[in-house]
């Protein structure tokens, strides 16, 4: 692989960019890999680059239905935050928060991190009490967040309107390392990274089938034929019951639509992210000066990649009493996602009934910020068999035991 | 955007009139219920990719609680039904059948 460098983009300007190589390999698919993942989205991707980079595993295979990174990783609105609440998931969010700083450099691939701050805002008495909390939380975690009131908000938001007419900003938890990527970059740096590696990226190739003999997976069926393998990852966000259910179990997920838009470009006007969940709108700017706008999810499971209109419109609404200028954008596009909702809104990083089959999932409305983290941990899941420190709570078995990471509470809102 | 009728009140309207309610047909498992039971009632669910049976409420309207037969692929809806049922009704089924051959959920088919 040629490495991207200032030194190559001036190489390739005198020679009228002829000499660029293709980012990855599309090769046919072999008959069998040590490891198989099922789903090119950030996390199949990041857990191959893992399984390579952390454990010398490069007989692997990632099978994509659509193409690499147009699932819920090329829809999303790329915040990327580690304030959580409780402890395992800090560690894994704040693992992953901390793999995206030195990302374009590890996989020498340009992905945008741009650490410019995270605002939640407190427009409730409840809410200023739970954010509190949640900063007393990750100082003893070792994540850096603080409480801040009403006249620091509008300091870092000036565009923000402090007394809305259903609820005043009463403060906020602000973490100023979080931040955004460019979501496409992130795919593609993996994939090429996996690529460079040996490992064979599959596009257009659905699994239709999961083949397994005395409760282990033998291999898969494709539509681009069968294929055999040792291990197998299953990491397909929404589309993770069909897939369990081809191997004959079930999970404690459900699949609803997450829709995002984005404005008309602007000039720049905030420079961080805000997220209001009590009237349930968050808001950044891209590079691009579009406002890139989210909500909560649509009520009811659904397959289609798209949303009802009213759910845009309840978002709008949230934004324009928050950020009154909201009200003059015209937007430009709207896009819907299939996120994978667990009981607990944690993610499930862990083993399945088939003992050679492991399974990513439940990442719901916010797992792009934990590519790199849960990759790192689906990885080590997969080359030992056993979760390491970062999975061990995320197995699917805490739903019999009643051992939940209850991130419910403590977000209130998609992200 | 969905258009669903209210079979408690007979009223049909769209999407913001209801609110949607989960999973019908859970088997409720209570205290001292085998810890496989409560997590199946509690947690794990059929999601399919297809025909789906479900809760609805009709918030904005009658406030009764009832069932609706969905397409989670089309968003086509089969038909509504009373929530004081074990099952679908057969003309529900025959419904579904009649767009979807061979369709199951659950024991139902
Ligand atoms: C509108 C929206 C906004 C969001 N905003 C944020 C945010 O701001 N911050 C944040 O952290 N998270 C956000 N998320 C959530 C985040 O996008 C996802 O949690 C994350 O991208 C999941 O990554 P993944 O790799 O697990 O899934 P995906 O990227 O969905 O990848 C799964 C892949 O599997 C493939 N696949 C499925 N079935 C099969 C099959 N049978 N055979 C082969 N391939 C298959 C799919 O085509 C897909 O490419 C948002 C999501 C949406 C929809
Ligand atoms: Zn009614």
């Amino acid at each position: 692989m040629r490495r991207y460098s200032a030194f190559a983009v001036a190489r390739e300007a005198a020679r009228y960019h002829t000499g660029w190589e293709r980012a990855w390999r599309s090769p046919e698919p072999k008959k069998k890999y040590d490891v198989i993942i099922v789903g090119a989205g950030g996390h199949g991707l990041a857990t191959a680059f893992y399984l390579g980079k952390n454990h010398g595993i490069t007989n692997v295979a990632v099978l994509e239905k659509g193409w690499l990174g147009g699932g819920n990783t090329g829809r999303n609105t790329t915040i990327i935050r580690s304030n959580y609440l409780q402890d395992p998931s800090a560690a894994l969010y704040e693992k992953a928060r901390s793999l995206y700083e030195t990302m374009s450099q590890d996989l020498n691939y340009n992905v945008m991190f741009s650490p410019r701050g995270v605002i939640m805002l407190a427009q409730t008495e409840h809410e200023v009490r739970g954010y509190k909390r949640t900063a007393h939380a990750n100082a003893l975690q070792g994540v850096q967040t603080e409480f801040i009131g009403p006249e620091r908000v509008k300091q870092l938001v000036p565009i923000i309107n402090l007394e809305g007419p259903r609820y005043p900003v009463l403060g906020g938890l602000w973490q100023a390392r979080a931040g955004t990527a460019r979501h496409d970059a992130v795919a593609w740096g993996y994939a090429r990274a996996c690529s460079d590696m040996g490992m064979d990226i599959i596009q257009q190739c659905e699994v239709t089938g999961v083949r397994s003999e005395g409760g282990k997976v033998t291999g898969v069926d494709t539509t681009r034929g069968a294929i055999d393998c040792d291990k197998l990852g299953m990491v397909v966000a929404g589309n993770s019951g069909p897939l369990a259910e081809m191997a004959g179990f079930r999970l404690p997920i459900e699949s609803v639509a997450l829709q995002a838009l984005v404005s008309e470009p602007i000039k720049p006007c905030m420079d961080v992210v805000v997220m209001a969940n009590t009237v349930h709108g968050y808001m950044s700017q891209s590079d691009k000066g579009e406002m890139v706008i989210g909500g909560g999810t649509d009520g009811y499971n659904n397959y289609t990649q798209r949303g009802a209109f009213h759910h845009i419109e309840e978002t709008v609404r949230a934004l324009v009493e928050t950020f009154p200028m909201v009200s003059r954008l015209k937007m430009l596009r709207q896009w819907g996602g299939i996120v994978d909702v667990t009981g607990d809104r944690s993610p499930i990083i862990g083993k399945t009934p088939l003992g050679n089959c492991f399974i990513n999932a439940g990442w719901g409305t916010g797992g792009f910020k934990t590519i790199p983290g849960g990759g790192w941990a689906t990885a080590e899941l997969i080359a030992k068999g056993e979760p390491g420190p970062l999975a061990a709570e995320f197995g699917m078995e805490r739903f019999i035991e009643g051992r939940f990471i209850d991130e419910s509470v403590a977000a209130g809102v998609a992200h | 955007m969905l258009i669903l009728e209210c079979p408690c009140c007979g009223v049909t309207g769209e999407e913001t009139e209801f609110h949607g309610g989960g999973e019908a047909h859970l088997k409720r498992f209570g205290p001292g219920s085998a810890d496989t039971d409560f997590e199946n009632y509690l947690f794990m669910r059929e999601n399919p990719k297809g025909v789906h049976l479900e809760r609805w409420r009709h918030v904005n309207g009658c406030g009764k609680w009832f069932h609706v037969a969905r397409c989670t692929v089309t968003l086509e809806i089969f038909g509504s039904y009373s929530a004081q049922t074990l099952e679908p009704p057969q003309e529900i089924k025959d419904a579904i059948s009649a767009k979807r051959p061979g369709w199951s959920w659950r024991d139902f088919s």
